[in-house]
């Protein structure tokens, strides 16, 4: 296989992790309102994401970096092209980031509803974007000669990405109401199932639209197929999720984005970032680094990668344990009025 | 004007980032010492040392991590071309600084803040161990990529692709560059945690005639920086000797510029202060010490240090006609600040072991206590001295004598965009600032928790921060 193709693949692989472990933290974060009732059940909820989404959001800086070393061209037209698009999903992982780690840090009603607001909306618009950043990767943007970004942040809101963006929302809500079933007990879990049962068919037909019109405008016929898985895992993860098997629901929607990333990477092939007009198009070789470097950085990412995985897996088993009510009570942080102060 | 923007983008979120990275990597280390005399001993005050320490490192950390994501996004965003040229290159160590420092820390500190209660003591230790090793190898990777933009190694320009291109990954890595400043940068983390410990345990023990003051966890508290400021206060010089002959012979208008030296001389005098005509082209009057600059520049006390005025003769014999000297007075003035707060910390360090020679009975001068509190700034000024000048001396250059910074910019983004996210950056960052400073003060303020048998009042497990 080529060097290029194989980093092709890779970026995929890194894109897949990243979607697959901070979706369902997107998805808890969207969630929150919704899957609770009081600030127990709202520790319960982000009790459950709480010791891996920094590990999880790393795939998305790995994918970065990655991309950078193995296609410079595209990241530098992506990153340039998209620059409002980024900024805005910048702010959002910054406010969430800091919500998640500052929220329990202070005992104080006023305190932690705002960062619960920086989570559900910090959640919610990278959630979007993604959806409709990728969306307008498969469908192209208007490129000059130099690669270099022609249209507006407008030109990235068409009809196709915003359905994209739309997809990824009702995902990433599916893939965290799922993961909260799966990780915690009695009403939050009971709502989870309910919020599952409500965006599995919306994300049926949102996504089936999505991926077929995807297909159909800019893929190759095979794609249809892991188009297909992908419908499946979602029917399937939400008919588990309804019965309570949530393992494997889990493991349904975990596929199915797995198909997606592969459906969408599959239209995009070989190129990278198509252009408006496709002789300006990013291509897996007019776009790469020189094979010194991607030699050098397979042997990286084989020696790297298997280690990563075994330890983040670890992680998972350490915290493996459905959350209760009682494991989070006498949590509250630092009282802001009384107590330390006087002491 | 999208450059000057882009610059001062770029230097206002990669300072304030910077704020918060030398604390994390030195922090994280002090907490995993603290830690590991707790499981060695058993003794309840290392424990509470390490759950105080700790859940400041964390308020700290938080905030590192979250700007650390516009960095790796931001070469894209205002510097594409500066992207396309190098990513061959300079991508390769920012990937391996996400896959094997990233993941380690992050994954690591998870399991450390929720793994209390969970996991076996000494596997909760290693924990926080591999966590602090992930910061140090990010430190390296970054650094490495830097280097390679300061003294570019293992590398060539290849004409037909208008980009850098890697022959050498090998080179890159062990850039003697890369070397130094991993050396510099490490100690100064050291120096930084040290003082942000020696700064707070002066504080409380300050108000230790007050009922509650924790005295048995804040002396050995600051011992323990004093120390480690000491350690890191002397590395920081043995390295900074060794950078300052690097960049004589890699950057040598860089080190012209340190010391507003503007004509080649042997042996050459170090400037404690030198005035310079309003354009900066011209030395008014200086004092200066005899013989120093040569001891530093070339290690010899005769040595010759070229001047401002033949090195742009020389780099236009090179590469062209064009300015290639930077802005004297920002290089030489923060050169000067980057060193003198980095000895002034130092001197604390000297002054404070020697005062708490004896054992814990004897009371610690209030003066001292005070100084100590002030001098919270001096490190953080001293980093942030430090990397404006090494950046700045590299002017005009992104990548020395490879490629300006002028043609580094994003040629797709219009001015108005890198308006627009210049001001939200700056916005945000100020109201994160803000934010971070008035929790890390509450908890400064609430101590240490209280010993093994005492119920917990104030602060909760770290096992359950949520």
């Amino acid at each position: 296989m080529e060097l290029t193709t194989l980093w092709f693949l890779l970026i995929a692989l890194l894109w897949t992790g990243y979607f697959v472990l901070e979706g369902f933290d997107f998805g808890v974060g969207m969630l929150l309102p919704v899957v609770s009732r009081d600030e127990t059940d709202r520790r319960v909820a982000l009790g459950t994401i709480g010791p891996v989404w920094d590990g999880n959001e790393v795939w998305l800086l790995v994918a970065g970096g990655a991309t950078f070393a193995a296609f410079p061209e595209w990241y530098a037209s992506l990153f340039s092209g998209f620059y409002l698009a980024l900024l805005l999903l910048l702010v959002a992982l910054i406010l969430r980031g800091t919500a998640l780690e500052y929220r329990g840090k202070l005992d104080d009603d006023r305190w932690r509803r705002r960062w619960d607001a920086a989570i559900v909306g910090g959640s919610f618009v990278p959630a979007l974007l993604w959806g409709v950043a990728f969306a307008d990767i498969v469908r192209g943007v208007p490129l000059d000669a130099d690669h270099e970004y022609t249209g507006t942040f407008f030109t990235l809101l068409n009809p196709f990405a915003l359905l994209g963006g739309v997809t990824t929302v009702l995902l990433f809500a599916l893939h965290g109401a799922v993961f909260l079933a799966l990780k915690t007990t009695g009403d939050v879990r009971t709502r989870a199932i309910g919020v599952a049962k409500v965006t599995g068919p919306l994300l049926v037909v949102a996504g089936g639209g999505f991926l077929v019109w995807a297909v159909l405008a800019y893929g190759p016929l095979w794609t249809l197929v892991p188009a297909g898985v992908a419908a499946v895992g979602l029917v399937a993860g939400t008919l588990l999720a309804a019965r309570g098997r949530e393992g494997w629901a889990f493991l349904a929607t975990a596929g199915a984005i797995v198909a997606i990333v592969v459906t969408l990477f599959g239209t995009l092939f070989p190129d990278v970032l198509p252009a408006t007009d496709p002789a300006h198009s990013l291509t897996t070789t007019n776009a790469s680094s020189t094979a010194y470097t991607l030699t050098i950085m397979t042997w990286v990412a084989v020696a790297l990668t298997p280690i990563v995985l075994a330890y983040q897996a670890w992680t998972f088993w350490v915290f493996r344990r459905r959350l209760t009510r009682d494991d989070v009570a006498g949590e509250a942080g630092l009282p802001v009025r009384t107590g330390a102060h006087a002491r | 004007m999208n450059l000057d923007l882009a610059r001062w983008q770029f230097a206002i979120t990669t300072v304030y980032h910077f704020l918060f990275v030398p604390l994390t990597i030195g922090l994280s280390f002090l907490v995993a010492g603290m830690q590991t005399a707790w499981v060695r001993t058993g003794d309840d005050r290392y424990l509470r040392m390490t759950r105080f320490w700790g859940k400041l490192f964390l308020i700290n950390f938080a905030i590192g991590v979250v700007t650390g994501i516009v960095q790796e996004f931001q070469f894209g965003m205002n510097w594409s071309d500066y992207s396309r040229f190098v990513g061959d290159v300079f991508g390769a160590p920012l990937a391996i600084e996400g896959l094997l420092a990233f993941f380690l820390e992050s994954t690591f500190l998870g399991l450390w803040i929720f793994g209390w209660d969970r996991l076996p003591k000494r596997v909760h230790l290693a924990c926080i161990w591999l966590a602090s090793i992930g910061t140090m190898l990010s430190a390296y990777f970054i650094l490495a990529a830097n280097s390679w933009m300061q003294h570019p190694v293992g590398s060539v320009v290849n004409d037909a692709t208008g980009r850098a291109e890697l022959k050498d990954f090998g080179a890159v890595l062990t850039n003697s560059t890369a070397v130094g400043a991993f050396a510099h940068t490490l100690t100064a983390c050291f120096v930084t945690a040290g003082v942000f410990v020696l700064a707070i345990s002066a504080w409380h023990l300050r108000r230790a005639d007050r009922p509650g003051t924790h005295t048995e966890v804040f002396r050995p508290s600051i011992r323990v920086a004093l120390v480690t400021l000491l350690v890191g206060s002397l590395g920081v010089v043995v390295s900074g000797d060794l950078q300052a002959r690097l960049m004589t012979e890699q950057q040598p208008m860089k080190m012209a510029a340190a010391e507003a030296l503007y004509d080649t001389v042997a042996p050459a005098s170090f400037s404690l202060v030198t005035v310079g005509s309003l354009d900066g082209s011209q030395e008014v009057w200086s004092l200066r010490v005899p013989r120093v600059l040569s001891f530093m520049a070339t290690g010899s006390f005769d040595g010759t240090v070229e001047g401002v005025h033949d090195l742009q003769a020389r780099s236009e014999q090179t590469f062209g006609p064009g300015d290639y000297t930077p802005s004297i007075p920002t290089t030489y003035w923060t050169f000067r600040l980057m060193i003198g707060f980095g000895m002034l910390a130092g001197l604390l360090s000297l002054v404070g072991l020697w005062l708490t020679r004896k054992r814990a009975t004897r009371p610690i001068p209030r003066w001292f206590l005070t100084s100590s509190i002030v001098a919270l700034f001096l490190p953080f000024a001293a980093n942030t001295a430090g990397w404006i000048f090494t950046e700045m001396g590299r002017q005009p250059w992104l990548v020395f004598g490879m490629l300006r910074t002028a043609d580094g910019v994003s040629p797709a983004v219009s001015t108005t965009s890198v308006w627009i996210s210049l001001i939200v950056f700056t916005l945000l960052y100020g109201g994160l600032a803000v934010v971070e400073v008035g929790l890390m003060l509450r908890y400064v303020k609430a101590g240490p928790p209280p010993p093994a048998g005492v119920v917990p009042i104030a602060t909760p497990t770290p096992s359950v921060s949520y």
